[in-house]
C-alpha cells in the first residue's frame, strides 16, 4: 500500500492502490481459470503497465503466461528495442504475430490510399495467432475512458469462435465475480485496466518508476502534417507532393502503427512535464493521435465487432 | 493524487434527464475534451438540434445512437481534486433491469432521477428497490427539471414526502434529496441561487463528501483463496518452500500473527506474513490484493476460505437467496440445474424451490409463481453440490453475492443475493 493511501485515513485506498488491487485480482483470476492465457504486449504505455502488474500479481513466481506482439511491420524501432529488452528482463516468452506474413501469404490485402494502414489488418493476424496457439484468454490494455464503444465493454469480454464481439449480447458482470467459461475455440479478452483513465496510467508509471520507450518523451523528429496529424517521415508512408517534411520537437501520446499514429508537439523531456501537459490538454488521446478512429463515429465499435483489440 | 474512488450508478426513466446530468458532471469537471464536444455538436447539428446536446456524450453504441436510448451499462470517469468517480450509467426501461442490477452491484451510491413535473413513477420505485436489493449503501433522490416547476419548494417537498413514505418499505441506510436542474446546472456543481429555500449540498458536493470508508465490512475476516503462488525454485533457499496464498480481501482486517482458520478443513494456524510485490504490509483489508504466508503447512487451494476462529462464514450446501434472472432464452424453475460461482469457488447447483416472485413495481409477493423469466426477481432455495463459505448479502456483498451460469451456453443467467445460509 502506498503512502497516498495512508494519507487518506484508515482503511481507505487511494485510487491507484484501488485500481492496482483490482487489476491484480483480475490477472490472478485469469491465471487460475484459463488454460492458455496470453498478454498482448505492444510496447505502448498501457501494455507496459499491464506487464508490470503481471509481475506484481505473481511475484515472487514468474509470470505464468507468454506475451504476444501483433507486429504490423511498421513499428517505431525504439519500441521494438524496448519490447525485446523488457521481455528479456522479465523472462517471459514472446510470441510475435506478424501482419507482414499474413500479407505475404495472401491472407489479407494491404490497404491503399491516403490513410492506408495496417492497423485493421492486425485483427486477422491476432485472430489467427489466438487460434494457432490455442489461447483461451488474451489480456488487452484497453481502457473504458478511451472511446465510447469501449465504455460499454466488460472487463471479461467474450469472443465467439470467429473472434467477434457482440456488444448487444454481453455477459452481465456483477461484483468481482467473473464468468470465465468458454467452449473450445472461443476466448475471452480481458481488460485489467478497464477502470483506469489516461492520467491514472501516467500517475502509476510515475509512482512505480516504470520505464517507457524514449518516443514518449520530447525528441527531434522529421515529420509532416496530414489532416492535422503529425506523421513521421518514413518509407512506409507515401507522402504527397504538397506534404512537406520538417523537423520538430515532438513526443508520442499513444504508440501504435507508424502509419496512423500521430506525434504531438512538445518539449517535455521528463515524466513530470509530460504528465503536466497531458493533464492540461483539451483533446482526447485517440482524437489527437489516432487516424484510425477518425473514419466515423462508430469506427472503433465496428473494428471491435470484427475482433480488434 | 491521493484521492479515493467513489463508484455510483445513475438510474432514471427515459427523458428524466440522466444523460444531461452526466454530461454536465463530465463537462463541469473538465472531463470532456474538445474533440468529443465537436463530435457531439456535429451530430446535434445533423439532427437539427440547437447547440451541443450533452446527452449525446453518453450514448456509446451504434444501436443506441440510432434509437436514442441507453441499452447497456456504460462506465464513465471523472475526477475532482477531492475524489475520483466511476459512473455506471444504467438504462431505465424495465427490459433492462439486469443492466441496472449489474451497475448497482459495484456501486457505493445510486442516484435516482425523477422529473419534478411527473413526480414519482413506477420506474422510480423500481430503481430504488433494485438499489436497495443490491445493498447500495447510499441513495440520492435527485428531483430534476426544477426549472419547469418554477423552482417550487412545495413541489419538491411533495415528492420528498411521497418517496420517504415508500422508502420505509425498503432497506435504506442513507438517503438524500436534492432538487436539480441538470440542463441549467442548478445544484449540480454549485448551490443554486434559484432555490434559496434548499439548504443542502449540491449534488457534486454530496458525491465528494459522502462517507464510504465504513461501508466495507471491516469486521468479519474473509479471505477467499484465489491463487496459490509457488515459485518452484529449487535453487533458491528463500523460495524453495515458498507457498503463498493470494487473493483479494473480502472482509475484515488481517494482520501478521493473527490466528486464522482454513475452510473447509477447519484447521487453524497463524498468519506469518502478509506480502505484496512491494514488500510486507502491517494489515490488509478489502479490497486489497495480497498474498498470505501461514505458519503451518496446510493443504490449501483455490476456492478455500481463510477466516478467524470465532467468526466464520456459514459452511453450507443450502442457500436461500434473492435471484435476479438475466436470461432471454431460458427460465428458472424448480429443478433447474445450473453452475454457481461464489467468491473463488465454482460448483453445481439445483433450484429446489421458488418461494415467490416479486413484482418489482409493487413489491407484491407472488407465491404461486411457477418460474422466473428475464428481468424477474424472486426468492429461491438452492442446493449446492459442494459447501459454500457464505454470508448474508446484507452483511457482506462479496461473500453474499453469486452468479448463476448456464452450463450449456456458458451465459451468465442470474445474480444471487444470499438471504440465509445455514
Ligand atoms: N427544462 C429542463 N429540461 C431538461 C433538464 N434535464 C434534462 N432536460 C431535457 O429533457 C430531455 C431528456 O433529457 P435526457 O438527458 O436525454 O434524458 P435521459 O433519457 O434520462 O437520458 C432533453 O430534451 C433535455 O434537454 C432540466 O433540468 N430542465
Amino acid at each position: 500500500m502506498s503512502q497516498a493511501s495512508e494519507a487518506l485515513g484508515r482503511y481507505q485506498l487511494s485510487q491507484l492502490d484501488f485500481l492496482e488491487a483490482e487489476a491484480i485480482y483480475v490477472m490472478r483470476e485469469v491465471a487460475s481459470e484459463f488454460e492458455r492465457p496470453v498478454l498482448l504486449f505492444s510496447g505502448g504505455k498501457d501494455s507496459i503497465v499491464m506487464l508490470r502488474l503481471a509481475e506484481k500479481a505473481f511475484w515472487p513466481a514468474p509470470i505464468p503466461f507468454p506475451v504476444m506482439h501483433v507486429d504490423t511491420g511498421h513499428n517505431f524501432p525504439e519500441v521494438i528495442e524496448f519490447r525485446d529488452r523488457r521481455v528479456a528482463e522479465t523472462g517471459v516468452r514472446l510470441v510475435v504475430a506478424s501482419v507482414q506474413e499474413q500479407i505475404d501469404a495472401g491472407k489479407v490485402t494491404e490497404q491503399t490510399g491516403r490513410w492506408a494502414s495496417r492497423n485493421r489488418l492486425q485483427t486477422s493476424a491476432l485472430l489467427e495467432a489466438i487460434e494457432e496457439h490455442g489461447f483461451d484468454a488474451a489480456f488487452g490494455g484497453a481502457r473504458r475512458d478511451e472511446e465510447k464503444a469501449r465504455a460499454k465493454e466488460r472487463i471479461f469480454s467474450f469472443r465467439d469462435e470467429f473472434g467477434q464481439w457482440d456488444p448487444k449480447n454481453q455477459r452481465p458482470e456483477l461484483w468481482n465475480t467473473y464468468n470465465t467459461r468458454v467452449n473450445r475455440g472461443e476466448n475471452i479478452r480481458v481488460f485489467p485496466l478497464s477502470n483506469w483513465t489516461e492520467l491514472d496510467v501516467w500517475g502509476y508509471i510515475r509512482r512505480e518508476g516504470v520505464e517507457l520507450p524514449s518516443i514518449y518523451f520530447s525528441h527531434r523528429r522529421r515529420v509532416f502534417e496530414r489532416d492535422g496529424i503529425l506523421l513521421p517521415d518514413t518509407p512506409v508512408i507515401t507522402r504527397e507532393e504538397d506534404e512537406e517534411v520538417f523537423e520538430a520537437s515532438v513526443r508520442y501520446r499513444t504508440v501504435g502503427d507508424m502509419t496512423c499514429t500521430g506525434a504531438v508537439r512538445s518539449t517535455a523531456t521528463g515524466l513530470d512535464e509530460v504528465i503536466a501537459e497531458i493533464a492540461a490538454t483539451r483533446i482526447t488521446e485517440r482524437g489527437q493521435t489516432r487516424a484510425d478512429d477518425r473514419a466515423s463515429e462508430a469506427a472503433m465499435e465496428d473494428r471491435k465487432r470484427e475482433g480488434y483489440f | 493524487m491521493s484521492t479515493d474512488i467513489l463508484r455510483f450508478a445513475t438510474a432514471g426513466s427515459v427523458d428524466d434527464g440522466k444523460s444531461t446530468l452526466i454530461g454536465r458532471l463530465l463537462f463541469d469537471s473538465k472531463s470532456i475534451f474538445e474533440d468529443q464536444l465537436d463530435a457531439v455538436e456535429r451530430t446535434s447539428r445533423t439532427r437539427g438540434e440547437e447547440g451541443a446536446n450533452l446527452a449525446l456524450l453518453t450514448d456509446g453504441l451504434r444501436a443506441e445512437r440510432e434509437q436514442g436510448i441507453t441499452i447497456d451499462v456504460a462506465y464513465r470517469y471523472f475526477a475532482t481534486p477531492r475524489r475520483t468517480f466511476i459512473i455506471a450509467d444504467t438504462p431505465g426501461h424495465i427490459q433492462y433491469t439486469r443492466n441496472m442490477v449489474t451497475g448497482a452491484s459495484t456501486s457505493d451510491l445510486a442516484i435516482i432521477l425523477v422529473d419534478a413535473r411527473k413526480g414519482l413513477q413506477e420506474q422510480s420505485r423500481r430503481h430504488a428497490f433494485l438499489a436497495t436489493l443490491l445493498q447500495v449503501p447510499h441513495l440520492v433522490l435527485a428531483v430534476n427539471k426544477m426549472d419547469l416547476v418554477d423552482y417550487s419548494q412545495e413541489r419538491f417537498e411533495e415528492i420528498k414526502q411521497e418517496f420517504s413514505a415508500f422508502a420505509t418499505k425498503l432497506d435504506v441506510t442513507d438517503l438524500a434529496f436534492i432538487p436539480l436542474s441538470a440542463l441549467h446546472g442548478d445544484n449540480v456543481v454549485e448551490r443554486s441561487l434559484n432555490m434559496p429555500w434548499y439548504d443542502g449540498p449540491s449534488l457534486l458536493h454530496h458525491l465528494e463528501n459522502v462517507h464510504i470508508a465504513s461501508d466495507r465490512n471491516l469486521i468479519d475476516v474473509r479471505f477467499p483463496v484465489q491463487y496459490v503462488v509457488r515459485p518452484n525454485r529449487a535453487d533458491d533457499p528463500e523460495l524453495h518452500d515458498y507457498r503463498g496464498y493470494a487473493g483479494q480481501v473480502a472482509g475484515g482486517v488481517l494482520k501478521p500473527g493473527d490466528e486464522v482458520v482454513h475452510l473447509p478443513s477447519g484447521l487453524s494456524t497463524r498468519i506469518s506474513r502478509i506480502l505484496t510485490a512491494d514488500g510486507e504490509v502491517a494489515e490488509a483489508f478489502s479490497p486489497m490484493s495480497v498474498t498470505l504466508l501461514l505458519e503451518d503447512d496446510i493443504d490449501i487451494s483455490r476456492g478455500d476460505m481463510i477466516c478467524r476462529p470465532n467468526n466464520r462464514p456459514n459452511v453450507t450446501q443450502d442457500v436461500d437467496a434473492m435471484i435476479c434472472w438475466m436470461s432471454e432464452s431460458r427460465r428458472l424453475t424448480p429443478g433447474s440445474k445450473l453452475v454457481v460461482k461464489h467468491t473463488t469457488r465454482t460448483a453445481k447447483v439445483v433450484v429446489r424451490d421458488l418461494l415467490y416472485r416479486l413484482d418489482v413495481n409493487t413489491l407484491h409477493r407472488e407465491e404461486d409463481a411457477a418460474d422466473l423469466s428475464l428481468n424477474e426477481i424472486g426468492r429461491v432455495n438452492l442446493r449446492v453440490t459442494q459447501p459454500l463459505f457464505a454470508d448474508e448479502y446484507k452483511r457482506n456483498r462479496l461473500t453474499g453475492g453469486f452468479i448463476l451460469i448456464d452450463e450449456g451456453t456458458n451465459a451468465t443467467v442470474g445474480a444471487g443475493m444470499i438471504v440465509r445460509a445455514e
